[in-house]
Parts: structure tokens; C-alpha cells; sequence
């Protein structure tokens, strides 16, 4: 995959809640299908589902053992569409510290 | 501290960013409403001003904002209509931001609680290249990013 394809399955990927919860589950270690199956009161099938689209935009790998097939997650792609996010943040934060100050001094002159 | 701001794409044509104010939410929209206010924060990263900014605040009534770089005088504008205003609680608008094609929709919403606000803005953009042009805009002055926060990171992602 090209680097914009790669972002954009990125994405496309991340734009389902579902999903960012599984990557969520997955930093703090790998899991099989059973075992997220659980937590998210979902059906193995359509975890199994999720997983897949992960799969394919890199954001996971899963395990050779065949009978767990256990999903980690991969940071490298991850790392990409959050950089911009992170970036975008970073603007956004700018100009909030700005606006809570003008607030604390519109706040003072009501008073 | 800064409260944290969480910035989402709830879809692929979408980003949404959401804060929580320490103001009654009609102080919080007076910042985003008022010219005289909107131009002492709307300001971006550093070493940049805010030349132009006009809003007539009326559903059909146009905004124009333009912003310029202090230190070599470049300039960007981004223009639009009132589509939609609810006082003290939502503002709907188009805008056109210059040298990206297309044009988003942009929902402000403001929600009071205890004498604090949470302004949240959901831009949803005419296609999915034009939302990923916004984004990459904020990569713009090329500044090196921490790969150390994946954690926090993927903890918002999932809570968003």
C-alpha cells in the first residue's frame, strides 16, 4: 500500500466505534476473538468482522496459532493518522489556552 | 493545566473537536460569536494575527475571517453563511477555506453545566480528501511529533 492508501484504510478503519474500542482493548495486550467477544457483548462472527478490516489497514496482526489466532496491535500505521490528529490537537489547544483566558477576564468584569 | 481538547473523525468526512470551558455558556458564545473577541484567540499557532474578521449574525448573514503570518506576511481566509443560530446554544454555518476545494458544514454546539460549558464544532467536509486537507493543514509549520503517547491516545479514540 501507498502511504495515502494507507492513511485512508487507516481511517476508514478507525471511523467505527466499535473498532477503536477493540484497538483500545488490544494496547494493553493481545486478545483472542473469545476473549473480545465478551467484553463487547458482540458475537465471535461479528468480531471476527471487525478484525478483519483492521487486518487489512495494518492497525492489527493476528497470531499463527491456530486455534486462538490471537489480535495485536501494530503501531506504525496508528502512529501516522495520529500525528495528524495530534498535530490538528496542538492548533486547537493553542487557541483555547487563548480563549480561557479571555474568559477568566470576562468573567472578572461581570462580577 | 489545560483542560484537554479530543479531537474525533466520526466519519471519514468528518472531525470533530470538543472542549470544556470553565464560563457560562453565553460568555463562551460571545467568544465565538463577536468579532472584537473572536480576534484575540482564533488565532492558530504562534506568530499569527487576525487582520479581518467579520461576522453578521443573522440565519443567511456571512462571516469572513483572514488570518496573516507575522513573520513572512502570508495570508489565509476562510469565509461563510449562517445557516442555522440558536443563542447561547447552536450555530450552524458553510464555510470555504481557501485553496481547499468545497465546502463544509460546521456545527457548534454549546452545553452548560454547573456554571461550566462544553463547545463542541463537528466539520463535516464535501468529501473525504477535503477532511484529510484540513487535517494535514494542521501539520503545516512542520513541527517533529512525540511518538510516546499512543496510550492516551487510543484511550480517547476509544472513548470517543
Amino acid at each position: 500500500m501507498s502511504y495515502e492508501q494507507q492513511l485512508d484504510a487507516t481511517f476508514a478503519a478507525l471511523a467505527d466505534p466499535t473498532r477503536r474500542a477493540i484497538l483500545a482493548r488490544l494496547a494493553s495486550g493481545e486478545a483472542s476473538v473469545h476473549e473480545l467477544a465478551e467484553p463487547f457483548s458482540m458475537s465471535q462472527p461479528a468480531i471476527s468482522k471487525h478484525l478483519k478490516v483492521l487486518e487489512r489497514a495494518g492497525l492489527i496482526r493476528r497470531g499463527r496459532d491456530a486455534q486462538r489466532r490471537p489480535a495485536r496491535i501494530e503501531a506504525k500505521p496508528l502512529r501516522e493518522a495520529n500525528m495528524w490528529i495530534e498535530r490538528y490537537r496542538e492548533l486547537w489547544e493553542a487557541n483555547y489556552a487563548r480563549l480561557d483566558n479571555l474568559l477568566e477576564e470576562l468573567k472578572a468584569k461581570e462580577d | 493545566m489545560p483542560k484537554p481538547v479530543d479531537v474525533s473523525t466520526p466519519s471519514d468526512r468528518e472531525i470533530r473537536v470538543a472542549r470544556l470551558f470553565d464560563a457560562p455558556a453565553k460568555l463562551v458564545w460571545d467568544c465565538h460569536t463577536k468579532p472584537e473577541l473572536i480576534r484575540r484567540w482564533m488565532l492558530g499557532p504562534p506568530g499569527w494575527s487576525m487582520p479581518v474578521c467579520e461576522v453578521d449574525l443573522r440565519v443567511g448573514g456571512a462571516y469572513r475571517y483572514r488570518w496573516r503570518s507575522d513573520a513572512d506576511g502570508t495570508e489565509f481566509g476562510s469565509s461563510g453563511i449562517h445557516t442555522e443560530i440558536a443563542p447561547f446554544e447552536r450555530i450552524v454555518t458553510t464555510e470555504r477555506m481557501e485553496g481547499f476545494d468545497g465546502e463544509a458544514v460546521n456545527t457548534l454546539v454549546f452545553e452548560e453545566a454547573d456554571g461550566r460549558t462544553t463547545a463542541t464544532i463537528t466539520m463535516l467536509f464535501a468529501s473525504k480528501e477535503a477532511r484529510d486537507g484540513a487535517l494535514q493543514s494542521g501539520m503545516s509549520d512542520g513541527m517533529a511529533m512525540g511518538y510516546d503517547r499512543m496510550d492516551d491516545i487510543l484511550a480517547e479514540l476509544a472513548a470517543a
